[in-house]
C-alpha cells in the first residue's frame, strides 16, 4: 500500500484523476471533500468564500440527477439520499443502501453505478464512503464492509462485520485513518452487543474489534448488574467519529443501551453506552470515555458528531471536543482527557433529566422512565438533536445544529425482571423544528431560529468562509443563511426535504454546493462560469 | 422436561414463510405460516416449555431461546434440527427424537418469538386508566382550562365511544386528526404593506411563502417578506399544556375523557 500512496503524493496535481493524497483528510476542505465530515474535525467548515454574503442570491442550478435505487426500510420504500457524498478530484462518490454511484462532479452525470446482492438487513439509510488512495469502502445493510475500485466501481472484497440474522444493519460511512478503515454497526431491536471493527485496507482482514459494553471482571463491567446484562446492553456504533492526529485519537458516540425502554434489568450507569469515547486507532484500546447519558431510558443515542474544536476556553488555548446531544444537553470536553469543560440545554423542558452531577452529566429522572400507563416524556426518542450532521464555524465561534423541542409518551409494555428488545414503545405527541446556534464558550443559544412548521428535519449542516451556513428546512428547501445571526439569504425550493449534510468544493476555481435531497443530487454554482 | 415422541406423519410444513409487509418494517426477514407456529407453540409447551419457559425466555432451568444466536441464525430447523436430536446430556437437556415437520414446526414458532421481541410496533399496551376521573374532571374544568374550547356535553359528547383510550391518550395531548371529525383549520391574517388583508385557512407555510384559502374559497398565496402575518393555531394551548402537566394531570384527565360516553 505505501508505495502507491507515495506515488500519490508526489504526482498531487499533476494528473486530472489520481488517488486520494491521504494529506487531504488534515486539511479544511477546499478542492476535495475526502471524508464523511469533509475533514477529520468533523466542523463541517470550509474556508472557501467565492460564493459568499455578497452574490449568494445569484447562486444558480449546475446539475441535478436522480437515483432511483436502494429504497429505505425493506427495500421497497422511497430513495432518500443520507450518505454525504465524497468529492476527490472531480468525481463525487456517494451510496444508497446497497448502491453506489460514481458521478462528474461538474455534470452529475454517472461514471459507474454498483450494487450490491442483498441478503436483509434494515435498509434505513446509508451514510456514504470511507476512502483510501484508489479504494473506497462502504457498508451493506445486510452488515458487509465492502471496498470497491474507485475507477471502476468493481468490488474488491467484502467482508461480513455482523450478523444480520441476529437483527443487527449497518450503514454508518467507514471512517479512514492511516491504514485502519474502521466501520460500525447498528441495530437494536434484540439486544445485541455493540461494537467498533478495524479491518486492513488492502486485504479486509480484521486488525482489532473493540465492545462497547464490557465483558464480565473488565473495567465498565461494575456498572452492570449481571453477565447477561452486559451481553445484550447493546450499545451501537451507527455513526462516524472524529479523529485528533496529534493526540492519535478517535472520537465517537455509542447508542443506548438495550433493552431500550425496560432497563429494570440492567440497573446502573450502563457502560460504555450512550458515551463519547476516545480510542487509539491502531490498536483500539480505549483511552477515555465521558457518558453523556447515564442509563439511559429513552432511547437516546449518543452517536452526534463530536466536533473538534481548537481555541480559547476561559482564557486558555484548548483542545476541545462538542456534541449536541440527543439527549438535548450540548457537552463540551477537553478532548486530551475527557474531563468535561461545560453542560448545558440547548432546548426546553428536558424533563427527562433532574439536572446534572459533579461531572456535568445530566442525572436521569426515574420518575420519567416509561411506564405501563404512560409517561410524558420531553425529548421524544428522535431527541432534542439526531445523526444529522452539525457545523462548527471557527470565524463565528459558534456550532451550529438541527433541534427539536418535544414531547413523545413512553409506555413499558415488559415489566418482567428480564424484559427483551425495546421493552416498550414511544409515540411522538409534538414537534418544534429548530436550528440552533450555540456560542462553545458558553453552551449558551445564541440565536435559534423556529420553523414556522412541525414535521421532521434530517438536513445537516454546513458553514464556509463565505460568511453562509447552508441547510434545508422541513418544507424541501435549501437554504443559506447568515451564521452571525440566523437572517436568510438565499434559497431555493426543491422536490424533497434536504436528506443529508451539504458539501462544498472548488473545481477550475469555480465552488459548487452539492446536496442530497431525496433521491437526487443537486448542484449549485454562481453563474457566469 | 420429559420428551414427549409425536411423530407426526403425512404433511409435512411446507407453507411459504411470507416476506415482511409495510406494518411490520421493523422484521427483515419472512414472517412463518401461522399454523406451523400454532403447532409449535403446542408442541414446544408441551416438551420444551418446562425449562425454557412457555414462552421461549428462558428461567432457572433453562436459557432464553428468543434472543438465542444459534435460534437466530436457524432456518427452518438446519440448526436446532441436529441440536434437538442430539440434546446436550452434559447440561441436562436429553436428545429429542423429532420429525422434520415437528422441527420446522418448533422453527417456525421460535422465529415468531423473536419477530414479536423486534416488532415493537405491536408490543400490546397495557392498561392506561389508571388516573382518577374525578381529578380529571376537575382539572379539565379549572386550572387546564380544557372547557374553554371544549364542553363534555357538546364537542366531546360520545368521544370515548370513538376512541380507545390508546389513541384518546395520544389525541387529547395534541389532536393532531380533529376531534374524530374534520380537525379546526388554522387561521392566519396577512396584512401586505399596501392593499387589504386577507384572512382565511392556512394551506401551507414556511419561511419564505405563505398559503391560505380565502373565505370565498379561493387559494392565495404571498412571499412572506413582503407582508406580515398572524396565525391562529387552535391547537395552541394543546401545545402549552404539554409543559404544564403534571403525571397525575394528564393520567386523570384520561380517566375523566373515557367516562364520557
Amino acid at each position: 500500500m505505501r508505495p502507491i500512496l507515495l506515488a500519490a503524493c508526489v504526482l498531487a496535481g499533476a494528473l486530472a484523476a489520481q488517488p486520494l493524497d491521504p494529506a487531504k483528510l488534515l486539511q479544511p476542505p477546499t478542492d476535495s471533500w475526502p471524508t464523511y465530515n469533509g475533514d477529520y474535525t468533523g466542523r463541517r467548515y470550509s474556508p472557501l468564500k467565492q460564493i459568499n454574503q455578497a452574490n449568494v442570491s445569484t447562486l444558480n442550478l449546475a446539475w441535478t440527477r436522480r437515483f432511483t435505487a436502494g429504497g429505505g426500510r425493506g427495500g421497497g420504500g422511497p430513495v432518500s439520499i443520507k450518505a454525504t457524498p465524497l468529492e476527490v478530484n472531480g468525481i463525487v462518490y456517494f451510496a444508497t443502501p446497497d448502491n453506489a454511484w460514481a458521478v462528474d462532479a461538474r455534470s452529475g452525470r454517472e461514471i459507474w453505478h454498483y450494487t450490491w446482492e442483498t441478503t436483509g438487513g434494515l435498509h434505513i439509510g446509508n451514510r456514504g464512503f470511507g476512502m483510501y488512495g484508489d479504494w473506497l469502502y462502504f457498508e451493506t445493510p445486510d452488515c458487509h464492509l465492502v471496498s470497491l475500485d474507485a475507477k471502476t466501481g468493481k468490488m474488491r472484497w467484502n467482508h461480513q462485520i455482523a450478523d444480520v440474522k441476529q437483527e443487527y444493519f449497518c450503514g454508518p460511512a467507514p471512517m479512514v485513518i492511516k491504514n485502519h478503515i474502521i466501520a460500525g454497526v447498528g441495530g437494536d431491536s434484540l439486544d445485541v452487543p455493540g461494537y467498533l471493527e478495524s479491518h486492513d485496507p488492502e486485504t479486509g482482514a480484521l486488525q482489532w474489534r473493540w465492545n462497547t459494553t464490557p465483558r464480565p471482571g473488565e473495567p465498565g463491567s461494575e456498572t452492570w448488574p449481571s453477565k447477561g446484562s452486559m451481553e445484550h446492553g447493546g450499545g451501537m456504533t451507527w455513526h462516524s467519529g472524529t479523529y485528533d492526529p496529534e493526540l492519535n485519537l478517535y472520537y465517537f458516540g455509542t447508542g443506548n443501551p438495550n433493552p431500550v425502554y425496560a432497563p429494570q434489568s440492567r440497573l446502573g450507569n450502563n457502560l460504555y453506552t450512550c458515551s463519547i469515547v476516545a480510542l487509539n486507532p491502531d490498536t483500539g484500546k480505549l483511552v477515555w470515555y465521558y457518558q453523556v447519558s447515564p442509563h439511559d431510558s429513552h432511547d437516546f443515542d449518543n452517536v452526534e458528531t463530536p466536533v473538534l474544536i481548537d481555541g480559547e476556553f476561559k482564557g486558555q488555548p484548548r483542545k476541545m471536543l462538542a456534541q449536541a446531544a440527543r439527549n438535548g444537553y450540548f457537552v463540551l470536553l477537553d478532548r486530551t482527557n475527557g474531563k468535561n469543560l461545560l453542560t448545558a440545554p440547548f432546548v426546553e423542558a428536558l424533563n427527562w433529566s433532574k439536572g446534572l452531577d459533579a461531572e456535568g452529566r445530566p442525572i436521569p429522572n426515574p420518575d420519567m422512565e416509561a411506564k405501563p400507563d404512560g409517561t410524558l416524556v420531553s425529548p421524544t426518542e428522535g431527541g432534542a438533536a439526531n445523526w444529522f450532521a452539525p457545523s462548527f464555524n471557527p470565524l463565528t465561534g459558534l456550532f451550529y445544529t438541527h433541534a427539536s423541542e418535544s414531547y413523545g409518551l413512553d409506555w413499558k409494555t415488559d415489566i418482567s425482571k428480564t424484559p427483551e428488545g425495546y421493552g416498550g414503545r414511544n409515540q411522538t405527541i409534538w414537534m418544534q423544528n429548530l436550528l440552533q446556534a450555540i456560542d462553545y464558550k458558553t453552551g449558551k443559544v445564541v440565536w435559534s431560529h423556529r420553523y414556522p412548521n412541525q414535521g421532521g428535519n434530517r438536513s445537516g449542516l454546513l458553514s464556509t468562509g463565505g460568511g453562509l451556513l447552508f441547510g434545508g428546512d422541513p418544507t424541501s428547501n435549501v437554504f443559506a443563511m447568515d451564521p452571525a445571526n440566523g437572517k436568510m439569504l438565499w434559497h431555493a425550493g426543491l422536490q424533497s426535504s434536504v436528506s443529508n449534510g451539504p458539501i462544498t468544493f472548488e473545481l477550475n476555481g469555480r465552488q459548487y454546493v452539492v446536496l442530497g435531497a431525496g433521491d437526487s443530487l443537486y448542484a449549485f454554482t454562481l453563474p457566469g462560469h | 422436561m420429559f420428551p414427549v415422541l409425536q411423530r407426526r406423519t403425512g404433511l409435512v410444513t411446507a407453507a411459504l414463510w411470507t416476506a415482511s409487509l409495510a406494518s411490520a418494517q421493523l422484521i427483515s426477514r419472512p414472517i412463518p405460516p401461522a399454523d406451523a407456529v400454532e403447532r409449535g407453540q403446542k408442541q414446544f409447551v408441551i416438551q420444551c416449555g418446562g425449562c425454557h419457559g412457555a414462552d421461549a425466555r428462558g428461567d432457572d432451568n433453562g436459557p432464553d431461546l428468543v434472543r438465542s444466536v444459534i435460534v437466530l441464525d436457524d432456518e427452518k430447523g438446519s440448526l436446532i434440527g441436529p441440536l434437538l436430536r442430539k440434546g446436550f446430556p452434559n447440561e441436562g437437556m436429553p436428545a429429542f427424537d423429532l420429525s422434520d415437520a415437528q422441527i420446522q414446526d418448533l422453527a417456525a414458532f421460535l422465529r415468531e418469538r423473536t419477530q414479536a421481541a423486534i416488532n415493537r410496533n405491536a408490543y400490546p399496551l397495557q392498561n392506561l386508566l389508571t388516573g382518577n376521573a374525578k381529578d380529571g374532571e376537575a382539572f379539565f374544568n379549572g386550572a387546564g382550562r380544557c372547557n374553554t374550547c371544549h364542553s363534555a356535553t357538546g364537542d366531546l359528547a360520545g368521544l370515548s365511544s370513538r376512541f380507545q383510550p390508546a389513541q384518546l391518550q395520544t389525541r387529547f395531548l395534541y389532536p393532531r386528526g380533529g376531534r374524530g371529525g374534520t380537525p379546526k383549520p388554522t387561521t392566519a391574517t396577512v396584512t401586505p404593506r399596501t392593499g387589504p388583508t386577507v384572512s382565511g385557512s392556512l394551506e401551507f407555510i414556511d419561511d419564505f411563502t405563505i398559503g391560505l384559502r380565502d373565505a370565498d374559497g379561493y387559494y392565495r398565496s404571498f412571499s412572506r417578506d413582503a407582508v406580515k402575518v398572524d396565525i391562529q393555531d387552535p391547537l395552541t394551548a394543546h401545545a402549552q399544556l404539554l409543559k404544564q402537566y403534571t403525571d397525575k394531570n394528564f393520567h386523570d384527565i384520561l380517566a375523566y375523557l373515557v367516562t364520557l360516553k
